[in-house]
C-alpha cells in the first residue's frame, strides 16, 4: 500500500513541475538531416593569388571533419541544447543552422525567422550610438524599421541603458555591449532563437533577466537552440539535448542522459569535468527580485540511521520560504531519478486540499512521504513555489536536494512492491507469504 | 494546446540558400531594403563621425578640385578650355561615383568580416550599400557643380537633361556588377583590391575626364576612318562621361570659334548619337551585372568560412 497524507498520487501532473509551458509540438522547427562539414586546412591559408599559384602543385591541403553525419530535429516550441567539448563542432553546427556557413553534405531547414545570438553585438558598429545600433542590428536580423520602432522602448528598458542610448557603443563596457545585444535579439521575438554561450555574460542580475526572458520565450511557444558547454544550463533550461563529440552526435534526446554522456565524453578525453554550478543556478532560480516569495532552502531529512533510505521508509522533504505574512503559496515538488524519469509530481494542494499560508516572514513546510515505494537509486528533488492558481512561478529550484534509496535486497526495478506468493497443486492451494 | 497550428506556421525552408534565379534574388534584396538603407546610413555616418566638419568634408573635396584644376590648367598651363574646372567636375563626379563606389564595394565583405561570419543576410547587400553610400555622396557633391554653374551663369542643356538619369543608372549598374564580382573574389584573393587600384587608375586615364573627348574622336577617326569614334564606346564609362559633360557643362555656352573647335565632336552630335552610345554602355552594364550575379552566387556560400 502506498499512502501519502491526505491525497493520492498526482496522475495528471505536468511533465515538468510547475513550469507553465506550451507543450512542444511535434512540428519540426529545425531539421538537421545528415549534415557533414569538412574544412580544408591549409598549412597556412594562401590568401594571395601568388601564394595560391605557388602552392597549387604541392597540395598541402588536408581535410578536417568538423561535423560528421549529424541528424536531428528540433520541434516548434522546444528548448534544445547542444552540448559538446571545445572543438566538438557545436559552434560549426550553430553557424550552419544560422546559415553563415554551408554544410558540405546534408540539408538544414528552418521554419520561420531566425535570430542568432552567435556573438553578442556582432552587428554593432563601435562608432554608432546605441540607438543607431539597435536599428542597424535589427535590420541585419531581417526586421523592418517599423517593427523595431514599435519595440524600441522595450529593448532600451530591457537593456537598462536608457542614459547611454545616445552614446557611441565604443564607450560601452563589454557588459553593456552584451546587454544591448541580448536586448535586441530577444525583444525582436524571432520564431527561432539561437544562443551561443552568451548567457554567461553580464552580472547575475542581468543573467537572471536573460533567463526570465528565455522562460518567457518558452512560454510563448517559441523555439530555442542553446549551445553551451555548461551542462547545468542545459538541464536547467532545455527540453531535449544532443551531445557532440569530435563532430559526431553521441546522444540525442533526454537532457539528463545528455549531461551524463557529456561528462563521460569529457572524462574520456582527460578533460577536467566541470563542477555543478548549482549555486549560481539556484540563485537565479530562487531570487527573482520582483518575486514576493523567496525560496530559502529545500532539504530531505536524513534517514534514521545511515546514508540511504530503505524502501517503505518515511521520507520528509522540507522547504523554507520567505513571504509576506498572510500570503498563500503553493509548493510543488517533483522527484526525478538521476536519469530523468519523473517518479512523482505533487503540490501541497494535492496533498492537503488547501494552500500554504505564510504565518510569518520565514515559513517552513514539510512534505511527508509515509511509505516510500522507490527502489535503489539516487533521487533528485525539484521544488517550485507558485501562486495558488498556478499562473505564476514565484521561485524554483531544480535538483534542490537529493536522497538515496537502497533496498539491500535481490529484487530489481524502480518500485518497491509488497509481494505475495501462492503455490501448490491446482486442487489445494497453500498460501505462503 | 500548441501555440500555433500548422497553417499559421511559416514553411520549413533550407537556410542560407538563395532563391534560384536572378529576379527572385532581386526580390530577396528588396525584402532587406531596410538593412540596405541602414547600412548606407551607417557608411555615411561613420565616415565623418568624430570629425568637426563632418559632412562638409564631402563638399570640400570637389571644391578643391574645382580650384586646383582651374588654377593649374587655366592659369598655369594656359589651357584654352573655358571654365575648365566646371568641365572637369561634370565628368569627375560621375567617374568618382563609379570608381570610389567600386573600390568600397570590393572591400565591403572583407571589411564586414565579423558580421558575415555571424549573421546571415543576403551578402550582396554589403557591396550594394557601399555603392549606395557613394550615390548619396555624389548627390551632395553635385551641389558644388550646380552652385558653380549658377555663379558663372552657365545653363545646362535643358533639352538633354533627361539623358542624365539613365546615364546615372548605368554608372550604378556597372559599379554594382563589377562590385558584386570583385567583392566576392576579394574574399578569396586579397590581391583583387590592390589590382583594382591599378585597374581604376588605368581606366581613369582611358576615359576623357581630364582631357576632352574631342581628342579621342579625332585620333580614332584619323586612324580608322569616319565613325570610328564609336570604338571609344568599348570603354563603357565614356558614353556616360560625355553625356554628363554635354548636358551639365553644355559646351554650346561658348561661341568663340576656337572654343567651338575643341567641343566639335560633342556639340554636333544628335541626341540619338548619345542614346546609342548609352545603349552600348547598357549592354556592358547588363553583362557586368549578369557576370557579377553568377560569380557572386557561385562564391557566396563559402564567404563565411573563407574570411
Amino acid at each position: 500500500m502506498f499512502t501519502s497524507s491526505g491525497g493520492g498520487a498526482a496522475t495528471q501532473a505536468p511533465a515538468q513541475a510547475g513550469r507553465h509551458r506550451v507543450a512542444p509540438s511535434s512540428t519540426v522547427a529545425i531539421e538537421v538531416s545528415n549534415v557533414s562539414k569538412r574544412f580544408r586546412k591549409h598549412s597556412e591559408p594562401a590568401k594571395t593569388l601568388k601564394e595560391r599559384l605557388l602552392t597549387l602543385r604541392q597540395s598541402t591541403v588536408s581535410e578536417f571533419h568538423a561535423l560528421r553525419d549529424v541528424d536531428f530535429n528540433v520541434n516548434v516550441g522546444e528548448t534544445f541544447g547542444i552540448l559538446g567539448h571545445n572543438g566538438s563542432g557545436k559552434s560549426t553546427l550553430l553557424k550552419c543552422i544560422a546559415g553563415t556557413i554551408r554544410p558540405s553534405a546534408g540539408v538544414i531547414r528552418v521554419r520561420g525567422r531566425l535570430s542568432a545570438l552567435l556573438e553578442l553585438g556582432a552587428g554593432f558598429h563601435p562608432d554608432l550610438t546605441g540607438r543607431e545600433n539597435i536599428f542597424l542590428n535589427g535590420s541585419i536580423l531581417g526586421f523592418s524599421k517599423e517593427h523595431i520602432e514599435s519595440i524600441f522602448d522595450e529593448i532600451v528598458d530591457f537593456s537598462g541603458l536608457q542614459e547611454f542610448i545616445d552614446t557611441q557603443v565604443k564607450h560601452y563596457s563589454s557588459g553593456m555591449y552584451a546587454r544591448l545585444g541580448f536586448a535586441v535579439a530577444v525583444n525582436l521575438e524571432p520564431d527561432v532563437l539561437l544562443i551561443d554561450e552568451v548567457l554567461a555574460v553580464g552580472d547575475e542580475a542581468f543573467q537572471r533577466k536573460c533567463i526570465e526572458r528565455v522562460r518567457g520565450f518558452q512560454a510563448a511557444g517559441r523555439t530555442i537552440c542553446l549551445v553551451t558547454h555548461a551542462p547545468d544550463m542545459v538541464r536547467f533550461l532545455c527540453d531535449r539535448a544532443v551531445v557532440l563529440d569530435h563532430g559526431s552526435l553521441i546522444h540525442v534526446g533526454d537532457v539528463n542522459d545528455a549531461v551524463t554522456i557529456y561528462r563521460r565524453s569529457l572524462a574520456a578525453q582527460g578533460h577536467e569535468v566541470p563542477a555543478d554550478d548549482q549555486d549560481m543556478l539556484d540563485k537565479i532560480a530562487t531570487s527573482g527580485p520582483a518575486s514576493p516569495v523567496r525560496l530559502v532552502r529545500t532539504w530531505v531529512e536524513p534517514p534514521p540511521g545511515g546514508v540511504a533510505h530503505r524502501p517503505g521508509d518515511r521520507v520528509v522533504i522540507g522547504v523554507e520560504y520567505e513571504a509576506e505574512p498572510g500570503m498563500t503559496v503553493r509548493a510543488r515538488m517533483a522527484v526525478h531519478t538521476h536519469d530523468g524519469v519523473q517518479m512523482v509530481n505533487v503540490s501541497t494542494y494535492d496533498i492537503a486540499g488547501a494552500d500554504l499560508k505564510a504565518d510569518s516572514h520565514l515559513n517552513q513546510a514539510r512534505i511527508i512521504i509515509e511509505d516510500i515505494p522507490f527502489m535503489d537509486g539516487h533521487y533528485l528533488v525539484t521544488m517550485v513555489l507558485q501562486q495558488p492558481d498556478e499562473t505564476r512561478e514565484y521561485a524554483r529550484s531544480d535538483q534542490a536536494a537529493t536522497f538515496d534509496v537502497s533496498s539491500g535486497g535481490p529484487v530489481l526495478g524502480r518500485v518497491a512492491l509488497h509481494f505475495g506468493l501462492e503455490t501448490g497443486p491446482t486442487d489445494a492451494v497453500t498460501v505462503v507469504s | 494546446m500548441t501555440a500555433f497550428t500548422n497553417t499559421e506556421l511559416p514553411p520549413l525552408l533550407e537556410n542560407g540558400t538563395r532563391p534560384p534565379g536572378f529576379f527572385a534574388r532581386v526580390a530577396d534584396i528588396w525584402a532587406y531594403r531596410d538593412l540596405l538603407g541602414n547600412l548606407v546610413r551607417r557608411e555615411l555616418k561613420v565616415k565623418y563621425k568624430n570629425s568637426v566638419l563632418g559632412f562638409v568634408w564631402t563638399l570640400l573635396n570637389p571644391l578643391l578640385y574645382l580650384v586646383i584644376f582651374t588654377v593649374v590648367f587655366s592659369v598655369i598651363l594656359n589651357n584654352p578650355t573655358p571654365r575648365y574646372g566646371l568641365l572637369l567636375l561634370s565628368a569627375l563626379l560621375a567617374f568618382n561615383l563609379f570608381s570610389v563606389g567600386l573600390t568600397a564595394a570590393t572591400t565591403s565583405i572583407t571589411a564586414n568580416g565579423p558580421l558575415v561570419q555571424k549573421v546571415w543576410f543576403p551578402r550582396e547587400i554589403l557591396p550594394l550599400a557601399a555603392i549606395g553610400a557613394n550615390l548619396i555622396t555624389f548627390f551632395f557633391q553635385m551641389t558644388i557643380l550646380v552652385v558653380g554653374l549658377v555663379i558663372f551663369r552657365q545653363p545646362p542643356e535643358w533639352g538633354m537633361l533627361w539623358l542624365l538619369p539613365p546615364a546615372l543608372l548605368l554608372t550604378l549598374l556597372i559599379g554594382a556588377g563589377l562590385g558584386l564580382m570583385l567583392s566576392a573574389l576579394n574574399v578569396y584573393f586579397r590581391d583583387v583590391q590592390h589590382f583594382l587600384e591599378l585597374g581604376l587608375l588605368t581606366w581613369f586615364w582611358l576615359t576623357p575626364v581630364v582631357y576632352p573627348f574631342h581628342l579621342v574622336a579625332v585620333a580614332l577617326n584619323g586612324r580608322f576612318g569616319d565613325g570610328a569614334e564609336r570604338l571609344a564606346m568599348l570603354n563603357p564609362m565614356i558614353p556616360i562621361i560625355i553625356t554628363f559633360q554635354r548636358v551639365l557643362y553644355n559646351p554650346t555656352n561658348f561661341n568663340a570659334p576656337d572654343q567651338q573647335e575643341q567641343f566639335a565632336e560633342m556639340i554636333h552630335r544628335s541626341n540619338l548619337w548619345y542614346v546609342e552610345n548609352l545603349g552600348i554602355s547598357a549592354v556592358f552594364a547588363l553583362i557586368f551585372v549578369w557576370a557579377g550575379y553568377k560569380v557572386f552566387s557561385r562564391l557566396e556560400g563559402n564567404l563565411g568560412e573563407e574570411l
